[in-house]
């Protein structure tokens, strides 16, 4: 007798939760480094020339691919997981003190996961399929033909819904927590848990998470406001 | 330590009922008068069985052998939390005197689909033994006995399989675990032995037999949440749960399948 399959087994499904979480957080951090060029001031020149090479590099397009299958993997081995762990305990407790001996959001990383699923919707319907599936974005003011926009200008457009400016600041809350216990609970996934290294990971992660989701936040607040020229 | 307190205080005990196996339970509450702060949690259940017994009732049927703090067997879900209020203790080290007068205290069974409820708080923990059973032990002729220090082991690795040999087994990280799994038990089973000369030889086979009864039994999946850890009465670190995860991503890759 053995194991029925790596991939099967319990902790397979972990090391894929966390190989697909730890690159997504590496997403993240281009990603943020990238929408970070809109603070310029340029009118969105630099951040336009970003995008463009971003939506036209071959290398970018293929990790396109890789991305979005490392998010359904992700989010397909999350419900897989949670509905087994759910199985795991049929007849629930009358009362539980979670707060005794874990972090709320430790617990609710589902939940959590949820949110930024829906986040990822509505995020990728504002920008990533008018970009991708329209003739409505330019790559730069000179190029552009009537009734296009810039994806900077779209930008600009799109943050002047106050509405939308609060759920893009919500969801990156949400992606503050997953990340707060995602970031450390991927290492030790991977088994990595040490006297000495723990601690720095542990460290890098909070720092990590409120850093990136800070400055994300910060892109629509600050151009709703019109902090952005 | 061990400082009388004298005091008597008063405490409604609400404590899971169930049958049998297959039968629905049901809370029932008890008004517990006078209860000695000296007392342990268990001697508080042998006077509310007392007095169940002289009624003519049916006493509630609980786990416990030591009472030491080494057995495991005292698996009692006390407001919320395995082994009650208190942190690195089974429920037979717990006191009265960690509650105060006027508590209402809920009892329940640990809640898993892997350890059926065999009566009242009383639970079949055999899937524990079934996981042990898969890989927890070392293939030698054991024949006369060896003299000590036979093969050295460094100190540091003896007191890390110490560590994890300190676990009796009791399941309270199932239990305190939101998703039922069975990981630090495992882990630390798989430890002390991986840890150890001895048990190295048969390290990847041990884990991947162990985890894949771990997973056959039912047991939820870890996100690391890290409430057994905190909750376990031996304090079992999750040290040994990326030790196991290590073995078996290794052990899984050498498989010779
Ligand atoms: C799209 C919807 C998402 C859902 C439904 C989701 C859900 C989950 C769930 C249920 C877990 C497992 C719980 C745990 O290990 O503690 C998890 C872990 C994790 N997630 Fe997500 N997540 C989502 C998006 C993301 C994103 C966008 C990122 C990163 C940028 C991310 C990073 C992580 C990491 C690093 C872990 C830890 C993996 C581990 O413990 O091994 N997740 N996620
Ligand atoms: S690891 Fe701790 S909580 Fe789990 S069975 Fe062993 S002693 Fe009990
Ligand atoms: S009765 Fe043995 S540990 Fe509690």
């Amino acid at each position: 007798m053995s194991n029925a399959g790596f991939l099967k087994s319990s902790i397979g499904k972990k090391v894929i939760m966390g190989a697909t979480g730890l690159f997504l957080i590496t997403f993240l951090m281009v990603h943020c480094f990238i929408n970070m060029l809109i603070f310029f001031q340029d009118g969105g020149e630099t951040f336009n020339k970003g995008a463009e090479f971003m939506g036209t590099n071959w290398l970018i397009r293929a990790m396109e691919i890789v991305l979005f299958v490392g998010i359904i993997l992700h989010i397909v081995q999350a419900l897989v997981l949670t509905l087994e762990n759910r199985k795991a305990r049929p007849v629930p407790y009358e009362k539980i003190n979670g707060a005794a001996n874990s972090s709320w959001y430790s617990r609710s990383m589902g939940l959590l996961g949820t949110l930024i699923l829906m986040f990822l919707i509505i995020h990728l319907k504002h920008f990533w399929v008018v970009s991708r599936f329209t003739d409505h974005i330019a790559h730069n003011e000179y190029e552009k033909l009537p009734g296009q926009e810039t994806l900077f200008k779209e930008m600009m457009e799109v943050f002047e819904n106050p509405m939308v400016v609060l759920v893009y600041v919500l969801a990156m809350i949400s992606l503050t927590y997953h990340l707060l216990h995602g970031f450390q609970s991927a290492f030790q996934t991977f088994g990595l848990n040490h006297r000495k290294y723990t601690p720095i990971i542990k460290k890098t992660g909070i720092a990590f998470s409120i850093i990136i989701c800070t400055l994300f936040a910060s892109m629509p607040i600050a151009m709703h406001f019109g902090f952005v020229k | 330590m061990g400082g009388t307190t004298g005091k008597n205080i008063n405490v409604t005990v609400k404590v899971w009922r169930q049958r049998n196996k297959n039968e629905k339970g049901s809370f029932e509450t008890h008004d517990m008068k006078g209860v000695s702060t000296d007392m342990s949690f268990l001697e508080m259940f042998d006077v509310l069985n007392e007095r169940l017994i002289t009624e003519g009732k049916d006493p509630v049927a609980f786990d416990h052998d030591c009472r030491e703090g080494i057995c495991g067997m005292c698996s009692m879900y006390i407001n919320g939390r395995p082994h009650g209020p208190k942190n690195a203790v089974t429920t037979c080290q717990l006191h009265m005197r960690s509650f105060n007068d006027g508590d209402t205290i809920v009892v329940e069974p640990w809640r898993s689909a892997a350890f059926p409820v065999v009566k009242d708080l009383v639970v079949d923990r055999a899937a524990f033994d079934r996981v042990i059973a898969a890989g927890g032990f070392v293939s030698v002729n054991t024949g006369n006995a060896k003299d000590a220090n036979n093969i050295l082991i460094p100190k540091p690795e003896a007191d890390e399989a110490f560590n994890a040999a300190a676990c009796i087994g009791c399941g309270a990280c199932v239990a305190a675990c939101k998703n039922g799994s069975a990981m630090l038990f495992v882990s630390a089973k798989v430890s002390q032995l991986a840890l150890l000369p001895q048990g190295k030889i048969e390290a990847e086979k041990r884990v991947l037999d162990m985890v894949h009864q771990m997973d056959v039994e039912g047991f939820g999946n870890c996100t690391n949440t890290g409430a057994c850890e905190a909750e376990c009465p031996k304090s079992i670190s999750l040290e040994n749960i990326a030790r196991m995860n290590r073995e078996y991503v290794f052990a899984s890759a050498n498989e010779k399948k």
